[in-house]
C-alpha cells in the first residue's frame, strides 16, 4: 500500500472510531459501564504506552509510572480548582496558598512537564542502574513521592493526605480519547523517528549502541523524561475522570497494573497496549463483574464460591496464564494495522476458500 | 616518521583485580595503514580495543588520536598499590580522561565485536540505519515533527549505498540475525562504516568464516579502506589474512608486546614462534 | 535515665523490626542471589503465613496452628516458584520478573477475597505476646525474643550453607549458574531448597511481625517485604550477613524517625536510603562487584 492511501486510511479509521463514539454516547444511556470502560481505557491506554515507550522501547525496566501519573494528577488539580472552591477544599489550610486558576489543557501539559521535570532529577542518577536496580529505585521514587504529598507540611499546596476535588472534569467519553490519541500518536512519531531507532538499538544491545556512537545516558534520560511527561498527562486525566483525587490512591499496585497491561499487549507494541489497556480496564471493572454476584444459581445449586472477590481472583489467574503460557502478549511486538489485518483476513478467506474448492473437486 | 600518526598507545595498562590483562603496551598505527594485532588467546587484545574504544578506563597509559589525547589514566586509591607496571608514578597528577565508547566513536573510531553485536531485533538495513544516527544534525523535536525529512531522507540514502557496498541489497528486509555468519560480520563492518570513522577496529572480522570467505574478507577490507580512506587496526587469528594485508604487525604475549614489524620480521622472529609453539607443545 | 525510658522503646521496636525485616530480607537475597529475580511475591507469601494463622487458630490448638503455618507457607513457596517461576527458566529476567509480579497480584486478590477485605485480627501466641517491662518500657515480649531468634536461625543457616552438600551447592549456583549446572548439580532442587529456606523464614517472620501489629490485611505484605528488599540490597544483594545487618539499619532508623515525630516519611526513609546505596554503591555492603565481559 502506498504511503499516502495508509495514512488516508488511518485518518478515516480514526474520523470513524470518534464518529461511532459520538453516536454511542447519543444512543446508549451514560449509566452504562461501557463509557467508563472506555473513559478509563483511553486514559490506561496513554499511561501504558508510555511505559512501553520505556520498558518495551528503550529495555529500561522502571517501575515509577505511579508517581509520575500522581505528580501529573496534583499538578492538574492544583492549578485548575477554582479560586472560589479553594478556601472548601483547602478547609485545613486557609484556602492553601495557590490563589488562581488556569485553563484545563494548559494545566494538562503543566502535569507532563512536572513529572518531566521530576524524571529528570531523579534520573540523572538513577538511570546509570541496571535493569532490576533500576526498578526497584524507580518504584521507590514513586513511594517517597506519594510520602512527600500525603505531608502535612506542604498542605497549603498539596492538601496533605486529604482530597482534591472541585476541579474541571470532563463528560464526554471524546475527550480523554482525544487527548489520549495526540498524545499516543506523538509518542508513535517519536518511535518511528531516528531517536526511536536510537531506543530500539539500545533495547537490543547496549554495548553496540553505544560502540554505534549513541549517547546511552542522554538517550535513557531522553526516553526516561518523555515516558513521565506523558505519564503525568494521563495522571492529569485520571484525575478529571475521577473528579476527586488522594495520594494514596497512586500506589505502586497502580504501576503493577499498567505494567500487565503493558505485558498483555505486548512488549513493545503500541496498538498492543492499547487494546491491553480496554481489555484490561473491561475485563476487571465490566465483563467479569458477575463473578461477584453472590446470588447465582444453576439450577438449585447455589455458587455459593462467587461473591464480591471472585472476579479479581479470576482475573489474576487469567493475567498469569497469560504472562506464563503467552509471553508475547497480544501483539508481541508487532503493530495493528490496515494492511496487516488485511493480510490477516485474506489469508484465513483464502483457505477458507481452498479448502471449499478442494472438497467441491473431490 | 614520515606518515601522521593516527592512534598511538602509550604505556597502557589494564588490571582486573589482580590480573593484568594488558602489560605497559605501546604501538602505533599510521594513517592509510592496515595494522594487525595477534597473539594466542588470553593475550589481551580485545582489553587492548576496549581500552582505546572507551570501554575500560585503562589502569594506566594514555591513548592519542590524530596527534590529540583522548584517554589517559593513572593508578589511584586502591589500584596504585595494586600496580605493578612500568612507570606507575609517570601520570600522576594529570588529568584523567576517560570518555565512553560514544564520544569515541564521534571522534571518528569505529568498531566491530569478536562476538557479534548485531541489533537482533532490527532488520539489515535498519542496523546500518540506527549507526547514521550518531551524525544527526536533528534533536528530539524537529525528529518527532519531521522537520527533518531531508536529513532524514539523506540518512536512509546512505544506508542503501553502504548496503550495496557489502553486497546486502537483496536481504535488506530481513532480520539482521538470520543472515548466515559471514553475512553478518560484512553487516557488522557496514554499521561501523556508517558512523563515518577514519580509524577502523575490526576485532577477529574473519573468525568463523572458511578459506573461500576469508579471502573474499581480505579482497573487502583492502577494497574499503582505500574507498573510504581508512586507517584499519584490526585483530585476527587467520594468518593468511593478517601476512596477506597487514602493512605491519604486533604480537602480543600475556598482554605484553613481544614483537612489531611486517610479516617476513613476524614470521621469522623467534619470540613470536616461541609464543605461538611454545604454548602448543605444553598443551 | 528519663532519656531512655523515652526513647528506648523506638529502638526495642526497630531491633524487632529489624529482626523481623531480616527473616524475610534473607528469602530476597537468597533468591536473587541464585535466579537473580527480585521476588516481587515474597512479601505477599509472607502475609499469607499470617492469614494462615489468623483461620487455622479457629480450627486447632495453638501449637498445631504454628506447625502448620509453617509447613503450608514452606509449600506455597515451592508451589510458587515451581508454577510461576520454573516455566521461565530460561526467558528474559524481565519476563520473570512480571510473572513474580504476576504472583504478587494473584495472592493479594486471593486474600481479599478470602478476608472480604476486612483487616483480621491475629491471634495472640501464648508467652510471645506477653507484655514485659525492661527500664521502665513496656512492651511485649516478642520485642525481645525476635533478634535473639533471628541471630540464631541466621547462625543456623549459616552453617547450613557452609556444611552441607546442599548448601555447597547453593553457593555454587549463585557465583555461577550455567556452570554449576555442569558440575552436575541439580539446579532444580536447589533453586526448589532456596525457596523452601526462604519460606519458612518468611513463616517464622510472619509469626513475629504480625503478633506487633493489630491485623492481617490482603496488602500487609508488601511493604514490608519492599523494605525486606531494600534491606537486602542495602547488605548487598546475595550476602546474608549483610541482608540481616542490612535489615537491623532499616528497623532501627525507621523507628528512630517514627520516635522523631516524622511518621509520613518513615516508609520513604527506606526507599531513600535505597537510592542513596544504589547511585554510591549498588554492591551495597558486602556485595561483590561483576565486571561485564565484552
Amino acid at each position: 500500500m502506498k504511503k499516502q492511501t495508509k495514512i488516508i486510511w488511518n485518518v478515516g479509521l480514526i474520523a470513524a472510531l470518534l464518529l461511532l463514539l459520538f453516536i454511542l454516547e447519543q444512543v446508549v444511556p451514560s449509566s452504562s459501564m461501557l463509557f467508563m470502560v472506555l473513559k478509563k481505557g483511553a486514559i490506561y491506554a496513554l499511561v501504558a504506552v508510555s511505559m512501553n515507550l520505556l520498558n518495551g522501547f528503550t529495555g529500561l525496566f522502571s517501575l515509577g509510572q505511579a508517581g509520575f501519573m500522581l505528580l501529573g494528577a496534583y499538578t492538574y488539580a492544583i492549578l485548575t480548582i477554582p479560586v472560589e472552591s479553594r478556601a472548601s477544599v483547602y478547609q485545613y489550610f486557609d484556602g492553601g496558598i495557590v490563589q488562581f486558576a488556569i485553563p484545563v489543557p494548559l494545566a494538562l501539559i503543566a502535569g507532563g512537564v512536572v513529572a518531566a521535570v521530576f524524571a529528570f532529577l531523579i534520573g540523572l542518577p538513577v538511570l546509570r542502574l541496571k535493569s532490576d536496580y533500576l526498578a526497584i529505585a524507580t518504584l521507590g521514587f514513586a513511594e517517597i513521592i506519594r510520602a512527600v504529598f500525603q505531608w502535612d507540611k506542604l498542605g497549603p499546596l498539596t492538601n496533605g493526605s486529604n482530597l482534591l476535588r472541585n476541579f474541571p472534569t470532563f463528560q464526554s467519553v471524546l475527550y480523554p480519547f482525544i487527548v489520549a490519541g495526540i498524545c499516543i500518536g506523538l509518542i508513535v512519531l517519536l518511535i518511528n523517528s531516528t531517536y526511536g531507532r536510537a531506543f530500539k538499538a539500545i533495547r537490543d544491545d547496549e554495548i553496540a549502541a553505544e560502540a554505534m556512537g549513541i549517547n546511552l545516558a542522554h538517550h535513557k534520560q531522553l526516553a526516561f523524561v518523555i515516558s513521565s511527561f506523558f505519564a503525568g498527562v494521563s495522571g492529569g486525566l485520571l484525575a478529571m475522570y475521577q473528579t476527586t483525587i488522594q495520594a494514596s490512591m497512586f500506589k505502586s499496585a497502580m504501576t503493577y497494573e499498567i505494567l500487565l497491561i503493558v505485558v498483555i499487549g505486548g512488549i513493545g507494541s503500541v496498538t498492543g497496549s492499547c487494546i491491553g489497556s480496554f481489555l484490561f480496564i473491561a475485563c476487571s471493572e465490566w465483563w467479569l463483574r458477575f463473578l461477584d454476584n453472590s446470588n447465582l444459581y444453576i439450577g438449585d445449586f447455589h455458587l455459593s464460591f462467587m461473591r464480591p472477590g471472585f472476579r479479581k481472583v479470576v482475573f489474576s489467574v487469567i493475567i498469569m496464564a497469560i504472562v506464563l503460557f503467552y509471553r508475547k502478549g497480544l501483539m508481541g511486538d508487532r503493530e495493528f494495522s490496515i494492511e496487516g489485518a488485511r493480510r490477516f483476513f485474506q489469508k484465513h478467506f483464502k483457505k477458507k476458500q481452498a479448502v471449499e474448492g478442494g472438497s467441491s473437486h473431490e | 616518521m614520515s606518515k601522521e600518526n593516527v592512534l598511538k598507545v602509550e604505556n597502557v595498562t589494564m588490571q582486573f583485580g589482580g590480573v593484568i590483562a594488558v602489560d605497559n603496551l605501546n604501538l602505533e598505527v599510521n594513517q592509510g595503514e592496515i595494522v594487525s594485532l595477534i597473539g594466542p588467546n588470553g593475550a589481551g587484545k580485545t582489553t587492548a580495543f576496549n581500552v582505546i574504544t572507551g570501554v575500560y578506563a585503562p589502569t594506566n597509559g594514555a591513548v592519542y588520536y590524530k596527534g590529540s589525547k583522548i584517554i589517559e589514566n593513572h593508578p589511584q586509591g586502591k589500584m596504585k598499590k595494586l600496580y605493578r607496571g612500568e612507570n606507575p608514578v609517570m601520570y600522576t597528577g594529570h588529568k584523567v580522561l576517560a570518555p565512553t565508547p560514544d564520544k569515541i566513536t564521534a571522534l571518528g573510531i569505529a568498531r566491530t565485536f569478536q562476538n557479534i553485536r548485531l541489533f537482533k531485533s532490527q532488520t539489515v538495513f535498519e542496523n546500518i540505519l540506527i549507526a547514521k544516527h550518531l551524525r544527526r544534525t536533528s534533536n528530539v523535536f524537529t525528529a518527532t515533527f519531521r522537520l527533518n525529512a531531508k536529513e532524514e531522507a539523506r540518512m536512509r540514502e546512505e544506508a542503501e549505498e553502504l548496503l550495496k557496498i557489502v553486497d546486502l541489497t537483496d536481504v535488506r528486509d530481513e532480520l539482521a540475525t538470520s543472515l548466515p555468519y559471514g553475512k553478518q560480520r560484512h553487516l557488522e563492518i557496514a554499521r561501523a562504516l556508517a558512523t563515518q570513522p577514519e580509524l577502523l577496529l575490526l576485532d577477529e572480522p574473519a573468525a568463523g568464516m572458511n578459506p573461500q570467505e576469508t579471502l573474499e574478507l581480505t579482497e573487502f577490507i583492502g577494497r574499503i579502506r582505500d574507498e573510504f580512506g581508512l586507517t584499519i587496526f584490526m585483530i585476527e587469528h587467520h594468518m593468511d589474512l593478517v601476512m596477506e594485508i597487514s602493512d605491519r604487525i604486533y604480537v602480543l604475549d600475556f598482554g605484553k608486546s613481544i614483537a612489531e614489524g611486517n610479516s617476513e620480521e613476524i614470521r621469522s622472529n623467534p619470540r613470536v614462534i616461541e609464543a605461538y609453539l611454545g604454548g602448543a607443545q605444553d598443551e | 535515665m528519663e532519656w531512655i525510658t523515652k526513647n528506648l522503646p523506638y529502638l526495642m521496636a526497630g531491633i524487632s523490626v529489624g529482626g523481623q525485616y531480616a527473616l524475610i530480607a534473607i528469602g530476597y537475597t537468597m533468591v536473587y542471589g541464585i535466579l537473580r529475580l527480585i521476588n516481587f511475591a515474597h512479601g505477599d507469601i509472607f502475609m499469607v503465613a499470617g492469614l494462615i494463622m489468623v483461620y487455622a487458630v479457629t480450627v486447632m490448638p495453638m501449637p498445631l496452628a504454628l506447625l502448620l503455618v509453617v509447613v503450608a507457607t514452606v509449600a506455597l513457596g515451592f508451589l510458587v516458584e515451581r508454577a510461576a517461576y520454573k516455566p521461565l527458566r530460561s526467558a528474559p529476567r524481565m519476563s520473570v520478573m512480571i510473572s513474580a509480579i504476576g504472583v504478587s497480584y494473584l495472592l493479594q486478590n486471593l486474600a481479599l477475597y478470602i478476608t472480604g477485605g476486612l483487616s483480621q485480627q491475629y491471634p495472640a501466641i501464648p508467652w510471645l505476646s506477653d507484655t514485659v517491662t525492661i527500664l521502665g518500657a513496656t512492651t511485649k515480649r516478642v520485642t525481645l525474643v525476635t533478634p535473639v531468634l533471628t541471630i540464631i536461625l541466621v547462625v543456623v543457616l549459616g552453617l547450613l550453607i557452609k556444611y552441607t552438600k546442599v548448601g555447597m551447592a547453593m553457593r555454587a549456583a549463585s557465583r555461577d549458574f550455567e556452570t554449576s549446572q555442569l558440575m552436575g548439580i541439580k539446579i532444580n532442587s536447589v533453586i526448589s531448597m532456596t525457596f523452601v529456606i526462604g519460606s519458612f523464614l518468611a513463616a517464622v517472620g510472619s509469626m513475629l511481625y504480625f503478633t506487633n501489629y493489630t491485623g492481617v490485611t490482603p496488602t500487609a505484605g508488601a511493604m514490608p517485604g519492599l523494605k525486606a528488599f531494600v534491606a537486602a540490597v542495602f547488605g548487598g544483594i546475595g550476602s546474608i550477613p549483610g541482608a540481616v545487618i542490612g535489615a537491623f539499619i532499616i528497623g532501627i532508623c525507621e523507628n528512630i524517625i517514627k520516635g522523631v515525630g516524622w511518621t509520613t516519611f518513615s516508609d520513604a526513609f527506606t526507599f531513600a536510603l535505597l537510592i542513596v546505596i544504589l547511585i554510591a554503591k549498588p554492591t551495597g555492603l558486602f556485595g561483590e562487584k561483576a565486571i561485564d565481559k565484552v
